[in-house]
This record gives C-alpha cells, structure tokens and sequence, in this order.
C-alpha cells in the first residue's frame, strides 16, 4: 500500500500545470468558470493546444499518437484540467470511436478517419439514442436497408450531444428487422453532409442548447462506411460501453467545484461572517468533503484494478454511481449557498452591470438543473444497479 | 501508488483470520462475548504467539509494526470474526506506553492485560474530565473501560493541575465493576478513591489524541471487516431465499439496496485507507476523523439494511449477521460518534 505519488508523477503534475498556464485559452477558463456556453471555436482551439503537445489522445496506442499514460497519469490530467478550468473533451471521437475502429475497424477505416480526428478535421457525435430506445438500446428503429454499395438510412437519433458541431456520426442501425432485437444491429458511420441528414436543436431545462434530435431520411451511406460486419453492432456497442470509462467518476471537476464552493463559503459577508461558519452549512460541506476525499482514492483504486485486470467493466459502474452523486451533491450545495443570488436566469443581460449578480454565481442554478442529467446519460444510475446486482452480486 | 498489501500484510491477514476462524467461530465467540470475564486466555495467547501485540507497537519500542497499515491489517481481520477480545485497549496502551517511554514488553508478549481510561460517566470529552491527581493518587469515576474487566493495569487519563496526565494504575487498587456490551465483549466501570497511580507522562494531551486517532482508525477498519461479511451473508441470503416461487435477490428493491451498500462499502476502504496512509502526518486526526464518521455513517446503514433484507431471520440472536448488525452500529459510540468526528471535519473547514 502506497498512495505517494512517485517523483515522476509529481514532475507530470508540474507539466500538465504548466502546460494548462500557457496553452489554455484564459478566456475560454473564464468561460468554463462562469459555465457560458462555449463555442465551436473554443473546443477546437483547446483541442488543437491537446494535439500539439501530443496529450489529446493518451489512451491511443503509440503508433496512432497514443502515449501510454498510467491510469494514474490520467487521473493527474483529469484533475489538473478541471482545476485549470479547461473545456471538457468532446469524447466521441476520440474516447469512443476510436476504440472501436482500433478493435473492429478495417486499416483503411483507421487511417482515413483518425487522424483526421486528431487534427480536428471531423467532429464525431454519438447516434445511439432514439426516442423509443434510451436504456433499453436493443429496441431501436433506425433502419439500415442494402442497396447496392450503400445503405439507405430512415429513422430518428436523439440526445445528440454537440450535434449542432459535428461533421459526422456514428450510428447503430437495424439491419435486420426479425430474430433477436440485439442481432440484427450494425454500427455505420455518416457523413451529416449526406443530404436526408437533419439536426433540431433540443432546449434543455436551465436554457441551453447542447443536445439535438437528428433526423435520417432516405439517407446513403456507403457500404465501406460499416465497421465490423453487418449485425454486429451490439457487440461493438456494448464494447464501448465498457470501453474508456476514463474520468467516468468526475473526480477532478469535484474538485473544483468543492474548492471553488469552499472559498465562496470562506469569503466574509458585509456582516463579517462567513458562511462557512454556519453549523448546518459547515455540516453539509465536510460530509461532501468526506465522501469526495473516499471518491479519490475509490476512484485511483478502481482504474489501477482495472488497468492491471484489463477489464474495467464492474468498476466503472461504481464509479458512475457515486462519482455522480457526489458531483450532484455539491451543485446542489453551491445552488444553496446563493440562496436568491442563483435566482437570476443566467444571460447576457447580466453582463457588463455591476448592479447584477456576477454570471459565474448566477450560473450555480443552472448548473444544478443541468447536471439533473448526469445521472441519467451513459446509462442511468438504476441500470448502472442493475449492472452491478447481476456482475458484481450475482443476483 | 499501489493498492496492493504488502506480502507482510498479506501473510499476516491470513493467519490471523485462519487463527480466528478456527479459534473464534461464531458459537465459541458468543459464549466468550457475553459471560465475564469477556475474554479467552487460550485465544488471547494465539494471537501473542503470532506477533500480533507485537504488530501494534514501534519497531523502536520493540514492535513491529504500529504504522496505520498495521493497525488497518489486523483490526479488520478481528472485525470479521467479531473478535471481543481486548485488543484496542491493547493498541491504545501501546500508543501511549511509546509516547511515555515505558516499557512494552509485559504488554507485546500478551502476559499483562491492559485498559485505557479516558470516558467518563456522562461525557467522554478530554475537556470534561474530572479524575483528579494529587499527592500520587487518583480519585473519579471513569465509564466503559474496555476490556476492563480483564485488565491488570489501567492507564488513567487524569486532570493533574491545569493539564492532563497519564497514570498507570493496578485494577486491584481500584473498584472496578465489569459488565458485557450488547455487541459483546467486555468493559468496566472504574472507581477511583485515592487509588496508587504511577504518573507516566505529563501533558499527555497529544499523546492520548494520538492513542485516540489510532483507536478511531482501528474502530474503522474493525467496522469495514464486519461490514464484507455482512455483505457476503447478506448477497448470499438474497440468493437463497425464495418468496413467491422465487429469490428475493431477483427483485430490483432489493437488487438496488445491496448494490447501494457495496458502494458505500467501498468509500469506507477508500477512505480507512487513505487514514492509514495519513498516520504520523499532520492530517492524521483530521483524517480519521473523515475516516470514523464516514465508517459510522455506512455501518449503520449497512446494519440497517441488513436486518431489513434479511427479514426476521435477523432479528433472532442464533442468526449471525444478527451479531454483526449489532457491532456494526454500536462501534459508532466508541470514541466519538459521526457527529462528533463531523465537527473536527467542519473546524478544518471553518479555519481562515
């Protein structure tokens, strides 16, 4: 047992520190503070710095730009990331795609797309959702009929986080409509530029835009563009699933959210008293604080096992779990501590006037409405039970 | 970093828990855990003849151990046998024997029983107590002494002036009325009348903060090994028992609530861990503060829930986990309960 951090781990520390003072945006931190919403630009700007110093896709093998970082070196990066307010990484190309063409794709498929998504080239977004398959995956309708050397699309994906930005997604389709639902599924990647392709905007509870309903009608796809082999999706799928769960528990942005919610709690009122000094806050706080400063090390222990088993599946489960609902508890925490100050609807009228209040606290109940979905994306926290009742518990 | 137990660790865990699963099995244990003098010499000098005592104490006092890592080894291994034997008064008598510069042999080789007095009657507050030293002697009442009721020397925590002191008193020199706890095992009630003491250290606040760290991190990690079993009893309980043509495991409530518990179970390794990995450092007491509140706050619903799931059959003392249930909520009390360790978590966060 030994929970130091190696000299090594340490000097990686200073370099990731380092690397978010100089290369991170400072009005793009500002912005992550503040929880506006960042542009297209903002992501790929951060995005290009990653790529640059080599660290946008760790978890790559070698060859492919990959560095072999530890799961403790990950978890150093997470946390420094956060703490330095970076934007987080859309995930869908690299953590998720990825895998599966390094698993299932054809060399082809891998060296055309990539590289381009290391260079920024193609934006990915996920089409898996759909509105009558949420957990419940295996019942999607997205249909996928053969036509020559293509697929003709029909169907609807929903939940399509960042889909407003994406140049391409990758989709589970029904390829055969009789058997089992989960055997006739096949993963297929599509260009959004196909005309048939249309993304609506979904507004979601605080106000914001983020996630989309995207339409597929009549929509060709070229054959080449299925990975694995047709009716295969479900494997690839649950592949993923259990896939680069990496950072899954939150850990880092706990961490700045407990800090950030610390120092507003320490900062004295007009009155001279903190609210820190409030019993019942105080009480509300350190049981966080206690059960984050569990989360990190339940989190360390559980990626090292998982690194050395090569197996995170079970794990990561866990991790959801609390890792989420530690990070509720503290949006839930940051919205009290305002009290009315989080009333004001976060928008631009609140800028530039010092009569109202400053975005980042406006910002705190929005944020809580907001991360209300934390516990119900990536397979909610009830099927997360169920994953582990049955893997775990054998029940 | 590594999570792994060293092979020492290893070792010792697993003889400790072969010693106690061969020499402390659930109907052997009851009998010792409820009938004076709570305590079997024939298991008391198995656990000396594996170096256990030695385990707990300084290699510079002529242990081999004492660090967190030692302490969390060996008190989960008694925790999942319930073990009632006396050994965190043990643990703590060491702690304070070291800081005192006292000889510990009579105490490593297992030949002399010790207690620790610290509690007293309403109140077990270091700022509330009343024993008094003068003239070589003590006088007060101090309330549930662990393993009192075995001990022949008790370490008195004392006001002597202005200060706390810490004396050693012989049990026969002072009244001592032993009694069993509901979770088993013994403690005493200690009266005090001008009693003989031997004074061993002066100003000993910080030393018996120091012993009480320890015993909170013992307590916890005694909690986290009764906590695995009543989980494996539990999870296989739900397996076993059929309602309506089928196991109760297989209905989500309660597939929903063990799979909560596991959780929760977890943070608590985490976090005894990471208290271990704390001793000797400057957040050692504010640590295990974090680590006996979290410990409490989990047993007490894993004992809860336990009983719950287990429906009456918990409800009946031949049952095991009835037993576990029981040290499970009541390791809360000793040595300041998740209210009392929230509040030194709190003025960490309260200090400008």
């Amino acid at each position: 047992m030994d929970l130091s951090f190696s000299l090594a781990e340490v000097a990686f520390r200073a370099e990731v520190r380092a690397f978010m003072a100089d290369s991170l945006c400072p009005k793009t931190a500002a912005k992550v503070r503040e929880r506006r919403t960042l542009t297209k630009h903002d992501m790929e700007a951060y995005h290009t710095a990653l790529n640059g110093r080599g660290w946008l896709a760790p978890s790559w093998p070698a060859a492919y730009g990959g560095v072999g970082w530890t799961a403790v070196q990950k978890h150093i990066f997470d946390e420094e990331a956060a703490r330095a307010a970076a934007p987080r990484l859309v995930p869908f190309g690299i953590a998720m795609l990825a895998p599966v063409l390094f698993r299932f794709g054809t060399q082809d498929q891998r060296d055309h797309y990539l590289p381009r998504i290391l260079d920024g080239t193609d934006w990915w977004c996920q089409g898996y959702s759909e509105p009558g398959a949420g957990s419940d995956l295996a019942g999607l309708n997205t249909r996928a009929v053969r036509d020559g050397d293509a697929y003709i699309v029909n169907g609807q994906k929903t939940w399509t986080t960042l889909g407003q930005h994406a140049d391409w997604i990758f989709c589970l389709v029904r390829t055969k409509p009789d058997g089992k639902p989960q055997e006739g599924i096949s993963f297929l990647l599509v260009d959004m530029q196909t005309p048939g392709v249309e993304v609506r905007p979904i507004r979601l509870i605080e106000g914001g835009y983020e996630v989309n309903e995207v339409f597929l009608t009549d929509v060709r796809v070229p054959a080449s563009n299925l990975v694995g082999e047709e009716n295969m999706g479900w494997t690839i799928a649950k592949y993923l699933l259990n896939h680069e769960r990496n950072n899954i528990a939150g850990v880092g942005f706990s961490i700045a959210a407990f800090e950030s919610l610390l120092a507003y709690a320490r900062t004295p009122r007009r009155s001279g008293r903190r609210l820190i000094d409030d019993t019942l806050f105080a009480a509300r706080l350190a049981r966080i604080e206690i059960d984050l400063e569990a989360m990190k090390i339940t989190n360390l222990r559980l990626v090292v096992a998982g690194e050395t088993s090569g197996a995170p599946g079970v794990e990561s489960s866990i991790l959801k779990i609390k890792g989420v609902e530690i990070r509720q508890a503290l949006n839930d925490l940051s919205r009290r501590a305002l009290g009315p100050a989080a009333a004001p609807f976060p928008s631009e009228d609140l800028d530039g006037n010092a009569a109202l209040v400053p975005r980042e606290q406006a910002a705190n109940a929005g944020e809580y409405f907001n991360n209300r979905k934390m516990s119900i994306y990536g397979g909610s926290n009830e099927i997360q039970k169920n994953i582990l009742a049955k893997a775990m518990l054998g029940l | 970093m590594n999570f792994e137990q060293t092979d020492d660790h290893r070792m010792l865990t697993d003889s400790l828990l072969r010693l106690l699963t061969d020499a402390c099995d659930a109907k052997t244990r009851n009998v010792t855990a409820y009938a004076a003098p709570f305590h079997s010499p024939d298991l008391w000098s198995k656990l000396a003849d594996l170096g256990v005592f030695y385990a707990l104490a300084d290699p510079a006092q002529g242990g081999f151990g004492g660090a967190g890592f030692d302490i969390t080894t060996i008190f989960q291994a008694l925790g999942k046998a319930l073990c009632p034997e006396p050994v965190l008064p043990t643990l703590m008598a060491a702690r304070l024997l070291t800081h005192a510069g006292a000889d510990l042999g009579p105490l490593l080789s297992g030949a002399v029983h010790y207690a620790v007095a610290v509690g007293e009657l309403d109140s077990w507050s270091l700022d509330e107590i009343e024993t008094t030293a003068r003239n070589g002697t003590l006088t007060g009442r101090k309330s549930v002494v662990y393993g009192g009721a075995v001990a022949e020397k008790i370490l008195v925590i004392a006001r002597d002036g202005a200060e706390l002191s810490l004396f050693e008193i012989a049990s026969a020199d002072a009244e001592v009325i032993p009694y069993a706890m509901i979770d088993g095992g013994g403690a005493a009630e200690v009266f005090l009348d001008a009693t003989p003491a031997r004074l061993l250290l002066e100003n000993a606040g910080a030393a018996v903060q120091d012993a009480l760290d320890a015993a909170a991190l013992a307590l916890s990690a005694e909690s986290l090994g009764a906590m695995d079993v009543t989980r494996d009893t539990l999870v296989d309980y739900l397996k076993q028992r059929r309602q309506f043509g089928r196991p109760i495991g297989s209905n989500q409530a309660l597939q929903h609530r063990a799979v909560e518990l596991v959780t929760e179970i977890e943070q608590v390794r985490s976090i005894v861990i990471l208290a271990a990995s704390r001793m000797g450092t400057d957040s050692q007491t504010r640590t295990v503060s974090m680590c006996k509140h979290l410990a409490g706050r989990v047993a007490r619903r894993v004992a809860e829930e336990a009983i719950q799931m287990h429906g009456g059959i918990a409800m009946t003392w031949e049952a095991p986990v009835s037993h576990y249930v029981k040290r499970l909520v009541m390791i809360d009390s000793q040595f300041g309960d998740t209210d009392y360790h929230i509040k030194r978590v709190m003025e960490g966060l309260q200090a400008t």
